[in-house]
This record gives C-alpha cells, sequence and structure tokens, in this order.
C-alpha cells in the first residue's frame, strides 16, 4: 500500500500467522470496523441502510458459507436457496414456540437445523462429485421450498402462507419486527457477519480448511495422506449450511420483515453463487466484495439513466440488470477466474512498490 | 396403518382397477417424457463434444422459441420464420465459440460451467428485450385436443411432438454414425489432442455442434411452446433435463432417451398416484429426488462412461 511495513520484524510465529501480520493494516481493518458500527446507524439514510447495506451484509454472510463449500471444500451447491429457507423458516418456528428466546440465539439455532438438513443432502457428495452434486444439491433447493410452501405447519398455518418476523427485544432494544429501527437491524447483522467472518477465516487457515483445500486440489491424494473424504465434506456443507442457515434467517428478520417460499427459490441460489463467483472463490474477503458487488449494480443500472436524463421502464431495467450480469460473470471468468479478491491483491502488490516498478 | 395402505397398496389397487386410465397416465408420461429428452439431447451433444455443462441449454430452448414466435408475430410465414430461427441459433454457435468458449480454452471444467450460467442470464436478458416477456402463443396448426384410439385418451398435441422427438433422434443417431461431420463429433468427444492431430479442425467442430444444440433447443422448444406457452418457466421445465443427463449418464445419446422416459413416467405416476398423499405438485422436485436417490447406487448413470480415477 501506500504505506512501507520496513522495519516490522516477526519474531514469534503467532506474529507470523497473524491474520493481517502488517500493523497499519491492522489498525486500518480496526478503525474501519469502529467506524462500520458507529458511523452508518447514525447517519445514513433510512433508504440507504435498508436497500443496500443490510442486504450487503445478509448476502455476504450466505455468501461466505458457499464459498465454504465451494470455494474451499470444491463442492458444487446450487441448493444455498433451499438451506437459506430453512434458516428463515426454523428461526420464525423457533421463536414463535419460545418467545422468551434470545433473538440471537434463535438465529443459532435455525443455523444449526440448516446445518442438519445440509448434513443430509450432502451425503451424495461422497458418491458423486462436479456436476452431478451440483443436480444433486438442485434437489434440496427444489424439495425444501415445496416442503416449505405445501406444509401449513412451518407458516404457523397462516393463510397467506407468508411468515412475519415477530417483534423481539435485545437488552431492551427492539431487534426484529416492524418496530425496530434500521440502524438497529444493521448493527446486529453486521455483528454477526463480522463475528463468522472471523470463524470463517480461522476455519479455513487451520487444519479444517486445509483439509478442505486438500480435498478440493484432489480428493484421492488427500485421502491417501490420510484426510477422511467422509468427515471433511461433511463437516463442509454442515458448516457452509449453517452461515447459510444464519443469513436465511437474517434475510426474514433483518431484512425482508416477512417472506414467503418465494424469496428463497432457485434465484436466490444462483445470485449466492454469483456473489462468490465474481468476489473470488476461496477468498473471505471475496464473499464481502461479491455480495457488494452484487448489491449494488441493480442500484446502479437503476438509478444511473435517471443522471443521465433517461427514464428506461422497469422491465427493460431487469432485462439490462440480468444481460450485464451474465456479461460479467462471463468477463470475470475470462479475465480474472479468482474474482474481485485477485484484482484487490494484484492492484495491493502493485501499490507496495509504486512508485517503483521493482 | 392406514397411512401405510394408502401409500404402498392403495396407488397399486388404482393402477389396477383402472387399466385404461393407467395406460393414459403412461402415455402422457411418455409423452412428456420425450420432451425432456429432447432437452437432455442438446446437453449430452456438447458435453460429449466439448466437455462443457452447458447449462445455458435451458435458456436457448426459451430464445429459440422466443425468436420464432417473435417472427411469426411480426408476420414472417412459419417456413421462412423457422429458417431465420435456424440462422439466429447458428450465429449464436459461432459467437459462443468466439467470445465465450476460446478465451476459456484449456480452464477447468468448473469455470466453463459457471461461464454457461453466465450465458444463461444474459441470453435470458437478451431474449426477453428483443421479444419481449409476456406469455406468448405458439400455434402450430395441431389441435390440443384428445381422440380416442382403442378406448385410450390421446392428444394429438402431445403425439405429434412425441412422433418430432423420435424422429429427431433417429436423424441424429444417423448424423453421429454415418456423416463425416458425426464422425469427427464423436472423434472429439473422445479425444481431443488425438482429434486435433489427424487433422480435426477442433473449433469448426465446436461451432457445429452449438449449431445442432441450437437445432434441437428449436426443436424442444417448438414442442414446449405449443404446450404450455413461450414463456418464462420455459427454462426451468428444460432443468429437469438435468435428472434426465444424471439417469441417462452424461455423454450417451441413448441414455437421454431413456432417462427422459424413465422421469417422465415415474413423475406422471407419482403425480397422479402418489401426489394426492402429500398435498400435490410434487411434479416440482420428484425427478430431482428420484435421480439423486439413483445416482447413490450407480454415480455414473445408467449408460455413462465408468469414472475411473487415477492420482
Amino acid at each position: 500500500m501506500i504505506y512501507r511495513e520496513a522495519g516490522q520484524f516477526k519474531t514469534t510465529y503467532a506474529a507470523d500467522q497473524a491474520i493481517f501480520p502488517i500493523a497499519q493494516d491492522r489498525w486500518l481493518v480496526l478503525a474501519g470496523l469502529v467506524l462500520a458500527f458507529v458511523v452508518p446507524p447514525a447517519l445514513a439514510s433510512e433508504y440507504w441502510l435498508q436497500a443496500v447495506l443490510i442486504p450487503f451484509l445478509v448476502y455476504a454472510l450466505a455468501a461466505l458459507g458457499l464459498n465454504l463449500l465451494t470455494g474451499y471444500a470444491g463442492q458444487i451447491s446450487l441448493g444455498t436457496g433451499g438451506f437459506m429457507a430453512v434458516g428463515g423458516y426454523a428461526a420464525f418456528k423457533i421463536t414463535t414456540s419460545f418467545p422468551a428466546l434470545n433473538i440471537v440465539a434463535v438465529f443459532l439455532l435455525s443455523g444449526l437445523a440448516a446445518a442438519a438438513v445440509g448434513l443430509a443432502f450432502g451425503l451424495p457428495s461422497l458418491r458423486i462429485k462436479g456436476f452431478y452434486l451440483a443436480v444433486a444439491t438442485l434437489a434440496a433447493q427444489f424439495f425444501l421450498v415445496w416442503l416449505f410452501n405445501k406444509v401449513a405447519w412451518f407458516t404457523n398455518y397462516a393463510s397467506s402462507g407468508t411468515i412475519t418476523a415477530p417483534p423481539r427485544q435485545v437488552l431492551g432494544i427492539m431487534v426484529t419486527g416492524p418496530e425496530a429501527t434500521a440502524g438497529t437491524r444493521y448493527v446486529v447483522a453486521l455483528a454477526m457477519v463480522v463475528l463468522f467472518a472471523l470463524i470463517a477465516k480461522n476455519l479455513v487457515r487451520g487444519r479444517i480448511g486445509r483439509s478442505w483445500m486438500a480435498i478440493r486440489d484432489r480428493d484421492i491424494a488427500a485421502e491417501i495422506i490420510g484426510v477422511r473424504p467422509l468427515r471433511t465434506k461433511l463437516l463442509a456443507f454442515g458448516v457452509s449450511s449453517f452461515y447459510c442457515g444464519v443469513a436465511g434467517a437474517e434475510l426474514v428478520f433483518l431484512y425482508l420483515g416477512s417472506a414467503e417460499t418465494l424469496a428463497f427459490d432457485i434465484n436466490l441460489s444462483f445470485l449466492v453463487l454469483f456473489m462468490v463467483i465474481i468476489g473470488g472463490l476461496g477468498s473471505i474477503l471475496g464473499s464481502f466484495l461479491g455480495a457488494a458487488f452484487i448489491v449494488l449494480v441493480p442500484i446502479f443500472l437503476a438509478n444511473a439513466p435517471h443522471l443521465l436524463g433517461l427514464g428506461l421502464p422497469v422491465a427493460l431495467q431487469k432485462q439490462i440488470e440480468l444481460m450485464i450480469f451474465g456479461g460479467l460473470i462471463i468477463f470475470f471468468l475470462i479475465v480474472e477466474p479468482h474474482g474481485l479478491a485477485r484484482l484487490w491483491q494484484i492492484g495491493k502488490e502493485k501499490l507496495r512498490l509504486w512508485p517503483f516498478p521493482h | 396403518m392406514s397411512q401405510l395402505y394408502a401409500l404402498l397398496v392403495g396407488p397399486f389397487a388404482d393402477m389396477a382397477g383402472a387399466p385404461l386410465f393407467l395406460v393414459e397416465v403412461l402415455i402422457g408420461g411418455i409423452a412428456s417424457g420425450l420432451l425432456y429428452s429432447l432437452v437432455a439431447l442438446g446437453f449430452v451433444l456438447i458435453f460429449k463434444a466439448s466437455g462443457v455443462f452447458n447449462f445455458a441449454q435451458g435458456v436457448m430452448v426459451l430464445f429459440a422459441a422466443l425468436t420464432l414466435v417473435g417472427l411469426l408475430e411480426r408476420g414472417v410465414p412459419a417456413p421462412l420464420a423457422l429458417a431465420l430461427t435456424v440462422l439466429v441459433m447458428i450465429a449464436l454457435a459461432f459467437a459462443i465459440e468466439r467470445l465465450v468458449l476460446r478465451p476459456l480454452v484449456n480452464q477447468e471444467h468448473i469455470i466453463l460451467f459457471m461461464a454457461t450460467i453466465g450465458l444463461n442470464f444474459f441470453l435470458e436478458g437478451l431474449g426477453e428485450m428483443v421479444w419481449g416477456a409476456n406469455v406468448k402463443k405458439l400455434d402450430l396448426g395441431i389441435p390440443d385436443e384428445s381422440f380416442k384410439f382403442a378406448g385410450v385418451l390421446l392428444n394429438k398435441l402431445e403425439m405429434t411432438a412425441a412422433a418430432t422427438a423420435a424422429v429427431l433422434v433417429a436423424v441424429l443417431a444417423v448424423f453421429f454414425q454415418k456423416t463425416r461431420i458425426g464422425r469427427a463429433l464423436r472423434a472429439v468427444a473422445d479425444d481431443h489432442e488425438a482429434a486435433l492431430s489427424i487433422g480435426i479442425p477442433l473449433r469448426t467442430i465446436w461451432v457445429v455442434v452449438w449449431s445442432v444444440a441450437g437445432v434441437v433447443a428449436i426443436a424442444a422448444g417448438i414442442m414446449w411452446g405449443a404446450k404450455s406457452g413461450v414463456q418464462f418457466s420455459l427454462s426451468l421445465i428444460a432443468l429437469k433435463a438435468l435428472p434426465v443427463l444424471i439417469l441417462g449418464g452424461f455423454t450417451s445419446v441413448p441414455g437421454a432417451i431413456v432417462g427422459g422416459l424413465i422421469i417422465g413416467i415415474g413423475e406422471k405416476l407419482g403425480e397422479v398416484y402418489w401426489g394426492p398423499l402429500v398435498g400435490g405438485a410434487i411434479e416440482n422436485w420428484f425427478a430431482y429426488v428420484l435421480a439423486l436417490v439413483f445416482l447413490l447406487f450407480r454415480p455414473q448413470g445408467l449408460f455413462g462412461e465408468r469414472i475411473i480415477e487415477r492420482v
């Protein structure tokens, strides 16, 4: 970066293995986090919080989950929407059955429920891989959405078939429901995503993450050196579904407020997959960059024509959005298959040497 | 106990009680199964020749149908419209080869797969932007009505569709077995490098195979479009070709046909006899779960090549 890291010597292995080994990075990230917690709730408008920041955080969590599975463990999943639906509906059932339970605990429990379902649908991954697995996860997507649609028990027999986030408090502050302010919901979502990103980062640089990557790079070789495919793959499915489940619960409780199964259809699975591809497969940072990109592009497309003085009909806007999404994905795969995270890394390397080329 | 009876015995008792109805259900299943096969064929062709799992095949079906209907709506006579649609699909094949496949040559399969997902969205947006997103009717002049044959109720449209699919499959089989290009395609499918070394132009082959897949997509688009209208859900129906592929194996043309029939029949039987027990609409996922269960026992599909792995 612009700053120099000369003179920072590592005297312990722990210091060498730190997530941010450079002191300036550490302080910048910390300062950025503090600002992220303080500034938007105080300054950002309701629109920015509700339309940009909260969906960004929720999607980032889902993308993190899928990235653990697809980017790190190498198992393609098209069932993200289904697992998120499990999280959303589980959270709704748990909190309506036990209203006194802390809502954060409800989120975690619904993550566990999603993890259990993820484990079940991850079982075929032991015998099948690659494209076959992708199709198998489609079974999870369609079956789960159908199940929540058909069985009225999941919606507490609501005639409309929608689940609505009930009002719940944490420490006397309204966190979910119609009375919760966007600022509060933003802070809760941010705290969750920071916590889970930290856990994910530590997972992937430890033993578990290495065994995932070994399976991804060459599963048979990994098996020979003693990585157990059964446990490793299932763990990846479980952890990934846990993340997706929590993200699904947040999607309903913190972002949308109420949802039908339509919110969890196959398009959601693709959306999260795109975040992971565009952001960067096998990168924690990439999950955030991809989520930001996918959330911002439609908003940009909705507003850019107005700035230029053109009024585009909504349908046309939607179609252009689809084309740009598709085109960008192909473009990214051609130019940089490792996504925005890799571009960020290259930029950093360049800046590190700047203004000298060597 | 009574529930077990309803699950395990009741449906079979129903089948035995009304054999003619059973035959009707079976024929309906075969008809829709052949349509699935048509879509699955497009996948198999491309997968065999280039190793690309073309997720966009479903949208290619939609795109072809939209183009055809759009041309017909603008007063272009039917044969000309069909010819133009074929040209559009061939042009599309050229564009895909030039803009997507060539820059991504030698990338991993998963990257190519994701590129076709991108293609999927691009074509969907393009098709709807050019031709409009509203549901269109595709009138083939074949009435969607039923007639009795040997006491069994048959649907004219479905029968025509089934016959077309059968003819198309036969033509493709001959094309693959007997013609020069067909042999070149099979050579490329077997081994890219060996095919290159004996002088088969890989790029041309890719264009040809995507064009053929495009033409198959037109046929599938016409049939599905005539049955349920040309609309976005067409590409979702086409997704059902995926379990068909799993059943049949990714690399087998006969597998695509047999897989399609199994899925079509299984789905109809499941919906008619077991669907009411669980609240209906199981057609959405039945095929996938069937394929999933099947995969556990035979990961390479019915006719797929056995996967032998070495480190």
